[in-house]
């Protein structure tokens, strides 16, 4: 099989219960290589749990993640060098100083030429002022870009993003949004992000999987999701699924 | 992707890199080093004068100088090298850092080794220079135990990793709610392994449970060496056989505890 043809992420029939209740159930979707495909839902939709099972710190009751070919959890030493993330439930050490966390983040991805690298990530998401601060004396918006910053040092393959832009203001969110899409334009890296924000799926995703009560109630590109639910934004979209409005109905 | 490491092998490279990580954060914050020298020559201090007023009072104790600054010695070997350990694995949670280092290629093995290395660096710290003080103050050198007490501070130093590999099990099990486990789970040990007296004096039925213990035989070994004069080679070697199963024991019960955290979902909700 080449590169191509197999999945970044490959989904199958994934469940989790937590004391008998089902917080994903059932779902499957395949990520092809270099693609950005958004994962909707309300609170409690359970994207969080498929993202921390797809990273391999959950374990599945039952279905299959695989992720670059090994399968997670069990194959994760095999891939875990190749993928980042970042996410709201997590937080670099706040006593360090950005530079300290990301050079100690780098030698564990064991990147090559640290300091080259960091300087590089600085430069590229404005951050090269705050390199010498405590990470915890930042605002959100340089909080999320060091954050940000230790998702890419290994130049990931296969990137998930938790709700990236939460609690940004609207300015430095539409700035996170342009680095993430320039950066995946110029590294081919997959990308799943996991956002309440429907205009920065809109703006960012070729491809939407919206969930509802652990399942997957819609999955298609957004133009062919506006057109099928009769809708101008994908607001609207999310609305009438988590309302449980039928495409028909909402078409009328 | 960058980064030759393929992370299927152990990597002393990632040891490093933890192992840098809490220094930084030591390094950073005087509250925490200070923390590292204060109760140890608090303790040290108070049972160095008890040891003092008594032995001015009682032959044996007059012939016994130096037992009871010896075992708090000891004893601060083991409690402070589980504190050390399991603060270091603490601060992890603390900081919300675990998702980042469990969703990294660093592998359980290298966590607790990096966990291991800060534990004798804190415990370093804290103890070589109120081991001076012992010294100044009472004259009692623990440095001059020499062989012997490289035996009972690897047997001790062991049986902390032990406890603190078991408790960062449970504390990836069970959250911030294990908290108190990190504190406090020593303190068990205080008078089962006899720390400040010889092991006849406790029950008979009690005893069997102390010599399952490997500290106790540290504990022994301390004052057969300080009373006696004699270093009890095979107290050693069977504090050391008990120190292997009691290792091998943690690393699984820590390896099946992680486990169950991956399946209750609990590695990205470490709070209560």
């Amino acid at each position: 099989m080449d590169k191509q043809s197999t999945p970044a992420i490959a989904v199958d029939r994934l469940v989790k219960q937590y004391k008998g209740v089902a917080a994903v159930d059932g779902i499957s979707f395949r990520l092809v290589p270099g693609s950005i495909t958004g994962l909707l839902g309300g609170n409690g939709a359970g994207k969080t749990t498929t993202i921390a099972m797809i990273m391999g710190l959950v374990t599945p009751t039952s279905g299959t993640v695989t992720v670059l070919g090994a399968d997670m959890p069990r194959e994760r030493y095999r891939v875990l060098h190749r993928m980042n993330f970042e996410s709201p439930y997590v937080d670099m050490p706040m006593r360090l100083t950005v530079r300290q966390n990301l050079s100690v983040f780098a030698q564990l991805y064991a990147v090559p030429d640290i300091d080259e690298r960091i300087a590089s990530l600085a430069a590229d998401l404005d951050l090269t002022e705050f390199l010498d601060r405590p990470t915890g004396k930042l605002s959100a918006g340089q909080k999320t870009r060091a954050s940000l910053a230790k998702a890419l040092l290994n130049k990931p393959e296969v990137l998930l993003l938790d709700e990236p832009t939460a609690s940004l203001d609207p300015d430095t969110a539409d700035w996170v949004r342009s680095r993430l899409e320039r950066y995946r334009a110029e590294h081919g890296t997959t990308v799943l992000l996991a956002s309440h924000n429907m205009g920065e799926v809109e703006r960012l995703c070729e491809r939407v999987v919206i969930m509802k009560k652990g399942r997957v109630e819609d999955d298609d590109t957004p133009g062919r999701l506006l057109a099928r639910y009769g809708r101008e934004t994908l607001e609207e979209v999310f609305l009438d699924v988590v309302r449980g409005r039928r495409q028909s109905e909402a078409a009328q | 992707m960058i980064g030759a490491d393929t992370g299927m092998n152990f990597s002393l490279n990632r040891v490093a890199a933890m192992v840098r990580r809490y220094w930084y954060l030591l390094r950073s914050s005087w509250p925490r080093i200070l923390d590292l020298i204060y109760w140890p020559t608090v303790q040290m201090l108070m049972w160095g004068f008890l040891q003092l007023y008594i032995s001015q009072n009682a032959g044996f104790f007059a012939r016994a100088g130096g037992v009871f600054i010896g075992s708090v010695l000891l004893w601060d070997i083991l409690f402070r090298g589980q504190l050390g350990f399991s603060i270091s694995f603490l601060e992890e949670m603390y900081a919300r850092n675990l998702g980042n280092i469990m969703m990294s290629p660093l592998r359980p093995a290298e966590f607790l080794l990096a966990l291991m290395i800060m534990s004798i660096v804190r415990l370093s710290i804290g103890m070589i220079p109120v081991s001076f003080l012992a010294i100044a103050f009472f004259g009692f050198n623990l440095w001059a135990l020499g062989l012997a007490l490289v035996a009972f501070f690897a047997n001790l130093i062991l049986t902390s990793w032990s406890v603190g590999i078991f408790v960062a099990g449970l504390l990836l099990r069970n959250g911030l709610g294990a908290e108190s486990m990190a504190w406090t789970i020593m303190f068990l040990f205080l008078p089962l392994t006899c720390v400040y007296y010889p092991v006849a004096v406790l029950p008979e039925w009690l005893q069997y449970f102390a010599w399952m213990l490997p500290p106790t035989y540290v504990f022994e070994g301390m004052r057969a060496l300080v009373i006696d004069h004699v270093f009890r080679a095979d107290l050693m070697a069977e504090a050391f056989a008990l120190n292997i199963v009691f290792f091998a024991a943690a690393s699984f019960a820590f390896l099946k505890l992680l486990q169950s955290a991956r399946v209750q979902g609990s590695l990205l909700q470490t709070g209560e």
